[in-house]
């Protein structure tokens, strides 16, 4: 599914801030693979040049999804190929309303797949199902997208965006971050519910509470923009147990 | 800085050299009469200079030129008109000349409809308490001289009386057919108390054109006032609303600007009653040699009035947009409730938005606020539309739509705000 290997990335405004130095993991379909780390260590920007956000530099190393260079596409090109950054902050923007966005959005990748568009009346009822899931209301689907949204409801609507997508491989970016635990439980939820054989995941947190709710099958320990350790869910839990220190200094970083 | 006397006299002498040649147009007493009116306080401002503070960001030397610059004609290609899925009566001038074959018989219930040209030669019309009054009450405190000279010598047209509810719009259609005409429009309207009017203009009118409204909204009538100002690029045109609303009166005003050389759209109310509300809004798009000013003056004479101003343009190569606006509110005005925004959308970086907006306020219990801002599509904002799977071209077609939504959201007609919606959209599709 996802294979990136010796990923080296630096800010495009100044090559002396090298963030990535020589990142490798890959992750199987079906696998829910997290990634933890101290402030810092590069996780975010990992999810950020897997997505092609502009101002990184990308100067050693690879990225595919199922064979294709991920690095060479537009980032519209990535998602269309079945890959979905649920943003650590989500984005509002004031004018254009949540359903027209997400339509748009969904349209956008069935062309580019060659399928054919939804109709609206179609639309509807596919969004209407999966948004009471996650316990959105029509309001909130026809609003601003994010406008006025609280930090729970953000984190919500980013998991409706990957449910209407339905992409291959989902990135969640601290998606636990500014969330209270009846929140939490309702956004693992909505992520366990996509889970299935073919659609793999990469779970950037900071903390072991998330990876309660969703189980994850191998854990990378991330420090200064490399993996410095990998195992499986019982190294979150020795994150939770020691912090990160230990680790840190095991792998003489 | 020149002194301001001899500032003066060089726009009086301006005057008089280009009205040297013009001869006031005959017609009956009551017209005759506002014209010489008209004709007097234009010679006594003077023309507009580019040294007057008012004109600080345009330059009017185009509008006030002996002659018009002649203007190529715009191949719409057999694009349907604006308004076009709207059943209305039309009116249409071409080269802003009345033009009654290509137009519908003036015939709406409750309405009253008449040709300035045929009611300037009667010696008595109802027009005659509006005509020229409410543009002269406007040159003060500002000077408007532009629109005084349009008073003095327009001969072409409508004047319209609402009694009741119109049961659908009067629509204005200003159509080109010669390069370099010169047009001069001016228009009344009376809103009779209770009654409710749709005005709708649209079309390039002539490669210069002078056009003057002037609108009495007495109490709890309204006035739904929409307008497009046609495609043609190499147009220069000065346009004048004076709107004066009685008590719980209404005013909706919209325009969308597309192209043309330099357009200046000036907008003076004056809420007179109480709880009066006027909305005067503008969406302008302009690509290369592009000049548009929108200047706004809401003078709130009476306590609970509302009033909006609403203004995005989205500009890009040179393009030039002006916005200048200011509420007014006088002692008595008290629970004024005003609000002001002003935005543009700078597509690259040779674009300019020049944005004065003012404050002037006299009444003590009083909400008013006002905006002005000016910036490029926001980048988080394009990667998280395009990270979703958007093109980039879509992803900004539909921010810069977001954008200018809040204007379009002032048309209360939603038929209306989507068909100039979707022009929108089609001048940002060919203009990406």
């Amino acid at each position: 599914m996802l294979n990136i290997e010796n990923l080296h990335a630096e800010l495009e405004d100044d090559a002396e801030v090298k963030i990535l130095k020589g990142v490798s993991l890959t992750v199987n379909p079906g696998e829910v693979h997290a990634i933890m780390g101290p402030n810092g260590s590069g996780k975010s920007t990992l999810s950020y040049v897997l997505s092609g956000r502009d101002g990184y530099e990308v100067t050693e190393g690879s990225a595919t999804l199922d064979g294709a260079d991920l690095l060479e596409m537009e980032p519209e090109e990535r998602a269309a190929a079945g890959l979905f950054l649920a943003f650590q902050y989500p984005v509002e923007i004031p004018g254009v309303g949540n359903m027209t966005f997400l339509r748009t959005a969904v349209n956008a990748q069935r062309k580019a797949r060659g399928q054919e568009e939804l109709s609206a009346g179609e639309f509807l009822k596919i969004i209407r199902a999966k948004a009471k899931e996650l316990q959105i209301d029509a309001d909130m689907l026809k609003r601003p997208v994010n406008v006025g949204f609280s930090g729970g409801e953000k984190k919500r609507n980013e998991i409706l965006q990957m449910a209407m997508l339905e992409p291959k491989m989902c990135i969640l970016d601290e998606t636990d971050s500014g969330l209270d635990v009846d929140a939490m439980k309702l956004v693992a939820d909505g992520v366990n519910a996509l889970r299935d054989a073919g659609r793999s995941f990469l779970v950037i947190t900071h903390y072991q509470r998330l990876l309660n709710h969703i189980k994850p099958d191998v854990v990378h320990i991330m420090s200064e923009g490399r993996i410095i350790k990998t195992g499986g869910p019982e190294l979150a839990l020795e994150v939770e147990e020691n912090g990160y220190g230990d680790l840190l200094a095991e792998a003489g970083a | 800085m020149m002194p301001r006397a001899k500032l003066k006299a060089q726009k009086i002498d301006a005057a008089e050299a280009r009205l040297a040649p013009l001869i006031l147009p005959k017609g009956g007493a009551w017209i005759t009469a506002a014209r010489k009116d008209a004709q007097a306080r234009l010679l006594q401002m003077g023309l507009p200079s580019k040294r007057d503070e008012y004109w600080k960001y345009t330059d009017p030397r185009r509008l006030i030129a002996d002659q018009a610059e002649a203007g190529a004609l715009h191949d719409t290609g057999g694009e349907t008109p604006v308004f076009d899925c709207i059943d209305r009566v039309k009116l249409v001038f071409v080269d802003g000349v009345f033009d009654a074959a290509a137009s519908d018989a003036p015939e709406l219930a409750g309405v009253e409809i008449c040709q300035l040209a045929q009611a300037a030669q009667s010696d008595l019309h109802w027009a005659r308490d509006l005509y020229g009054k409410l543009e002269a009450r406007g040159q003060a405190p500002v000077e408007r001289s532009l629109a005084s000279f349009n008073t003095a010598y327009a001969t072409q047209g409508v004047l319209i009386r609402a009694t009741g509810k119109a049961e659908k719009p009067v629509s204005l259609i200003y159509t080109r057919s010669a390069e370099n005409a010169d047009a001069m429009l001016h228009h009344v309207i009376r809103v009779e108390a209770g009654a409710e009017l749709t005005l709708l203009e649209n079309g390039p009118c002539a490669a210069r054109f002078n056009q003057v409204i002037e609108a009495d909204i007495a109490a709890g009538a309204t006035l739904h006032h929409v307008r497009a100002q046609g495609r043609d690029h190499e147009r220069a045109g000065a346009v004048h609303i004076f709107a004066a609303l009685g008590a719980g009166a209404q005013l909706k005003s919209f325009t969308l600007t597309a192209n043309g050389a330099l357009i200046r759209n000036e907008a003076v109310i004056w809420l007179d009653g109480e709880d009066g509300s006027a909305h005067i809004a503008g969406a302008t798009v302009g690509d290369g040699a592009f000049h548009h000013d929108d200047t706004v003056f809401i003078t709130h004479a009476a306590p609970r009035c509302e009033s909006r101003q609403v203004f995005k343009k989205v500009l890009r190569h040179g393009a030039v947009g002006v916005f200048q606006g200011k509420i007014l509110v006088e002692q008595p005005a008290q629970l004024t409730d005003g609000y002001q925004i002003s935005q543009s959308l700078l597509l690259d970086e040779n674009a300019q938005f020049l944005a004065k907006p003012e404050l002037e306020i006299y009444a003590d219990d009083v909400k008013c606020s006002h905006g002005s801002t000016s910036g490029e599509i926001d980048p988080s904002q394009l990667f998280y539309l395009r990270a979703r799977g958007v093109s980039e071209d879509d992803a900004k077609l539909l921010l810069v739509l977001a954008f200018l939504a809040e204007a379009l959201e002032e048309i209360g007609d939603p038929a209306l705000a989507e068909d100039l919606r979707s022009r929108l959209e089609g001048w940002l599709k060919r203009h990406s």
